[in-house]
């Protein structure tokens, strides 16, 4: 809803902090979310972020939710989902260039992310294009195993394409890890499932098939024997983020 | 090794792309104008709705001898034309020094990145990266708008082909493309307070120069570069200032309406009305405001856009002396 989604961001303050407590909640919480498994948690989740996060922001679920670095303005909600800022369209008045009722999103969004602490610092961080694989899955989740695999530091098991572009944009990495994922993701969280079980071209010339669900702390995601089975130990040595 | 046909062998000691000097980031032009101190100017090229070559040149013709690089539009205001790729890539084989528009409107990042090693390949040493207009004010409004990356991803994925040698995936490339990198700044639309953060934005992501949108205001221009000179801007990025001449109030008042991102001040418009002859005038304007930004800090050039006036873009670089006073009065 609109008139909420304004409210929102006029209350950048006080949503940004309730939204930290939630993470940190969540991040903690990882140990338990991996004993249940996070193939099984990601349909309850992206229901309950849909409707929280659809209500308070007009939420999209592009799945890489970067709010906190947007003045609490989603960013999908730009005709152009521009996750950088403003294009050069928008109108004298503040408003969307294509819809010329709607206050542009990014003139929002920089307001919002004045009111918040390091709003400033963060909205200056460049994004990542979306992963459209990610799109419905919860963001939620994934920053709780972003965030707690890197307190494991165990990252070894990433694919190798994500660290491409999780180096390109090693800020937004930083500050918003769920932007530019590169923990495993159970298959319940891609929108393209089959995606997983062709072979990629790094697989090829590995000569194996990438393999991360055997390992012990990406969660119980046995039940997908084919992930598991086939491959072996994953590369070493690859380029860390 | 059979053959069917009697081609002519091609030529096997083609050449490789050029090598930058030392401390560029490629071999154009324009890169070497800009990094030895010149004043630069670049000019927009109208393309054509043909698929005649001639017509691209004729097209080029009135900037042929005043530009150091053509830009070519990719499909500006969402109308279609001659791709900007079609149009640099005959621009270069007659050695004249272009910049590719790249719009994330129309392609996604499998395109984008492919399109830039072929026209990397071809000899484009300039390459802006733009957001690109809605579909909706274009001539085609019911076609998909892709807007897979956003001018700054855009961005930052081309510097990470050129300076990681790699595609966004992760996969190596065996030459990586030698290219300058722009962006586009519009300095006089909302939220004028953050538009300098942007560039600086656009900066970290990888632009090594700037193009800006019309600049009529030159107040709110000037404004807008204190602030990119408080921020240290202007010594990391070369800004070409955008201006362009006006052929009458009433095509002033329809700019303003209905292209995106167009801010002109009544006064100008008032400028025009009372004039008697309004293209004369509109022509002044422009020589005025380039001599005007030419004052400014921080403004390494100007960048004209002069959509179906070309015609004038000679006299207006002549009148107002920038190439002139760059290369003494030998011209």
């Amino acid at each position: 809803m609109y008139a909420v989604r304004l409210f929102a961001t006029r209350r950048s303050r006080f949503f940004q902090r309730l939204y930290r407590l939630f993470e940190a909640v969540i991040v903690a919480l990882d140990p338990l979310f991996r004993r249940i498994g996070y193939e099984r948690l990601e349909a309850p989740f992206a229901f309950l972020e849909r409707n929280t996060k659809g209500f308070l922001f007009d939420c999209k679920m592009c799945g890489q939710c970067v709010l906190s670095s947007t003045g609490m303005t989603c960013p999908m909600n730009c005709p152009k989902n521009l996750r950088n800022g403003p294009c050069g369209g928008v109108r004298g008045n503040g408003n969307c260039e294509v819809r010329p009722w709607m206050r542009c999103v990014w003139v929002e969004a920089w307001d919002g992310a004045a009111r918040m602490p390091e709003g400033l610092d963060r909205i200056r961080v460049v994004q990542p294009p979306v992963n459209r694989e990610l799109e419905g899955s919860s963001s939620w989740l994934r920053v709780a195993r972003e965030k707690a695999a890197e307190m494991r530091e165990a990252r070894q098991s990433a694919d190798p394409s994500k660290h491409m572009l999780a180096r390109a944009f090693r800020k937004a990495r930083e500050i918003e890890p769920a932007a530019a994922p590169v923990a495993f993701e159970p298959d319940a969280a891609l929108s393209v499932q089959w995606s997983r079980q062709r072979t990629s071209v790094y697989d090829a010339e590995a000569g194996q098939e990438k393999s991360v669900g055997d390992k012990p702390e990406e969660g119980p995601v046995g039940d997908k024997p084919e992930e598991g089975s086939i491959g072996g130990k994953p590369k070493k040595g690859k380029e860390q983020v | 090794m059979p053959a069917f046909h009697e081609r002519e062998p091609f030529d096997p000691t083609i050449d490789p792309p050029l090598t930058p000097l030392p401390g560029h980031k490629s071999a154009s032009f324009l890169e070497r104008v800009l990094r030895r101190g010149d004043f630069a100017v670049t000019a927009e090229l109208n393309p054509p709705d043909s698929a005649d070559p001639r017509d691209v040149f004729k097209a080029a013709e009135p900037l042929w001898n005043v530009a150091d690089a053509i830009n070519a539009t990719d499909a500006s205001g969402a109308n279609c034309h001659m791709s900007s790729m079609g149009i640099c890539s005959l621009l270069v084989r007659q050695g004249m020094g272009t910049v590719l528009q790249i719009s994330c409107r129309d392609r996604n990042r499998i395109a984008i990145q492919g399109d830039v090693l072929g026209a990397a390949a071809m000899g484009v040493g300039n390459i802006l990266c733009l957001t690109g207009d809605g579909v909706g004010v274009g001539d085609q409004p019911g076609a998909k708008p892709v807007f897979d990356f956003d001018a700054l991803s855009l961005l930052r994925t081309l510097r990470t082909m050129r300076d990681e040698g790699a595609f966004l995936s992760g996969r190596k490339l065996t030459t990586p493309p030698q290219i300058f990198l722009g962006a586009a700044e519009n300095p006089c639309i909302p939220p004028l307070e953050w538009r300098a953060d942007r560039l600086a934005k656009k900066v970290a992501a990888g632009a090594d120069f700037i193009q800006t949108n019309y600049i009529f205001d030159i107040a709110v221009f000037r404004r807008f570069m204190e602030r990119v000179r408080d921020m240290g801007l202007d010594e990391k990025v070369f800004i070409l200032a955008g201006v362009g001449p006006l052929a009458s109030a009433k095509s002033a008042r329809w700019m303003r309406s209905n292209v995106p991102g167009i801010h002109v001040p009544d006064e100008i418009i008032d400028r025009l009305e009372r004039a008697e002859k309004p293209g004369e005038e509109g022509k002044k304007l422009c020589i005025d405001l380039i001599q005007q930004v030419r004052e400014i800090k921080g403004v390494h050039g100007v960048h004209i856009m002069a959509y179906r006036r070309e015609h004038l873009v000679g006299e207006i670089i002549e009148e107002s002396g920038i190439l002139r006073e760059r290369l003494g009065e030998s011209v």
